[in-house]
């Protein structure tokens, strides 16, 4: 069940990307930031949590669960630190992910060079 | 004074008609496995082409062209031989015209015309031969995917989608030795256009930012001239595809010039839309300059076209202007050649 929950909400959520690329004139890198800021946005609401316990993965791998990600480390290190804890929160949450697409990146790029 | 070669307001009727004496053109895989595979001279197995970056394949291409271009004249890249080098490209500052003009040792000109380059230089080049200060010129231009993406829309790796209307930019160059005499078809009229805007945003829908300034200028032509578009064999536009070209003869009938079966657009000539994934077709320097230098002089040769107005069309956009969210102006040159 937990399957076919992931499927329908991820591949929801890839349908509205495709829609709004197809039908107006913003570019992929319009979508991706709108759909960064979506995630935050429902996160600082407390939707975007609700979202992932329903659908797991459906919901944590599209980018929208960045920006939930990182409006949660902001709200969770401002309840102990305060508004430094808004600034080093986003990171806390999100670093993982961060630093591993760094250095994923350099290796691709260190070991395969473009043919076309 | 009065200038005495001048015909209407944007027409130049050459009063000897230089002879493209040889012409070029090499391609890339994905053209070679195009229609018109088959016509051109010299084809790479990949986008690399045996270099360091894309740039230095895309200039390797245009030196294959002006080479073979110049075997074919039995001329060699020299002065007195070759009077002028005329060629741009797409690439800032024309860095594959001029680091190519630097292993070639002529007197040179560089050109910015977006897509319309092949048209212009072709323009430069018989106004200075009919005027009597040049002999031969080499004409030059190309364009490269993987360059052309980079620069004017996303960087290759980040796998954007494309818009179903969007263009392929053509890998490709073609190269042409025009001559004051000898055998061969003949540029019998200048046609420069003039800087249109029609209020297009979108880099993808460079087709529809084209058909405009192509429409014009096929218009200024046949009333500067007095002829009509039976007159000729063949009007040909450089690349706006099959969007473009759709608009262009929308476009023409409200200005009531119809473009019928005589109209084609190099765009569309130079791939197979139905096995390759090229969304509306062809763009870019090297899409005329292939379809142009590959095949249809070598129809005019065959004897298959007898007179052809080649009209190459430019998308004046750079990123800056268009992340700023400036329209996207285009130009349009037009040359007539006869056999």
């Amino acid at each position: 069940m937990m399957y076919f929950k992931a499927f329908l909400v991820g591949g929801l959520i890839c349908l509205l990307a495709q829609v709004i690329l197809d039908n107006s004139k913003y570019s992929p890198g319009h979508v991706l930031s709108g759909f960064t800021v979506a995630g935050g946005i429902l996160g600082g609401l407390g939707f975007y949590d609700r979202l992932i316990a329903w659908a797991g993965a459906g919901a944590t791998v599209p980018i929208s669960s960045f920006g939930n990600a990182l409006v949660k480390g902001a709200l969770q290190e401002a309840g102990d630190r305060g508004l430094v804890g808004v600034l080093t929160g986003m990171f806390h949450t999100t670093s993982a992910g961060i630093t591993a697409a760094i250095v994923f990146a350099f290796f691709t790029a260190v070991v395969f060079n473009p043919k076309s | 004074m009065v200038a005495k070669n001048r015909l209407g307001l944007q027409t130049v009727r050459l009063e000897h008609p230089p002879t493209i004496k040889a012409h070029a053109a090499v391609a890339g895989p994905m053209e070679a496995q195009g229609p018109l595979g088959h016509e051109f001279d010299h084809t790479y197995a990949d986008l690399m082409m045996g270099q360091q970056s894309f740039e230095k394949a895309e200039r390797l291409m245009l030196k294959d062209a002006c080479h073979l271009a110049l075997e074919r004249a039995g001329l060699s890249a020299t002065t007195p031989e070759i009077d002028y080098f005329v060629a741009g490209d797409l690439l800032n500052q024309i860095i594959s015209s001029t680091f190519s003009a630097l292993s070639l040792s002529i007197p040179f000109f560089g050109l910015y015309g977006a897509c319309s380059t092949l048209c212009e230089s072709l323009s430069v080049a018989s106004v200075l031969i009919d005027g009597g200060y040049a002999d031969r010129v080499l004409c030059a231009t190309c364009s490269h995917n993987a360059t052309a993406e980079r620069q004017y829309r996303y960087p290759n790796e980040y796998g954007g989608q494309r818009k179903p209307y969007a263009q392929w930019t053509v890998t490709g160059a073609g190269a042409l030795v025009v001559a004051a005499e000898g055998p061969g078809p003949r540029i019998t009229h200048v046609t420069t256009g003039k800087v249109i805007d029609m209020g297009i945003k979108d880099p993808f829908d460079q087709g529809a930012a084209m058909a405009p300034a192509a429409v014009d200028t096929i218009y200024a032509h046949l009333s500067d001239t007095g002829r009509c578009v039976d007159d000729y064999d063949l009007i040909v536009t450089g690349d706006l595809a099959r969007f473009g070209r759709e608009m262009a003869v929308k476009l023409a009938a409200e200005r009531g010039l119809s473009l019928g079966e005589t109209y084609k657009d190099c765009g569309v000539l130079v791939y197979d839309n139905t096995k390759q994934d090229v969304h509306s077709g062809g763009s870019g320097c090297g899409c005329s300059a292939i379809v142009t230098c590959g095949h249809l002089l070598k129809e005019m040769e065959r004897g298959k076209i007898r007179r052809m107005l080649l009209v190459a069309t430019g998308a004046l956009l750079s990123p800056t202007t268009f992340q700023q969210g400036e329209n996207i102006p285009a130009i349009a040159h037009a040359v007539a050649i006869e056999v």
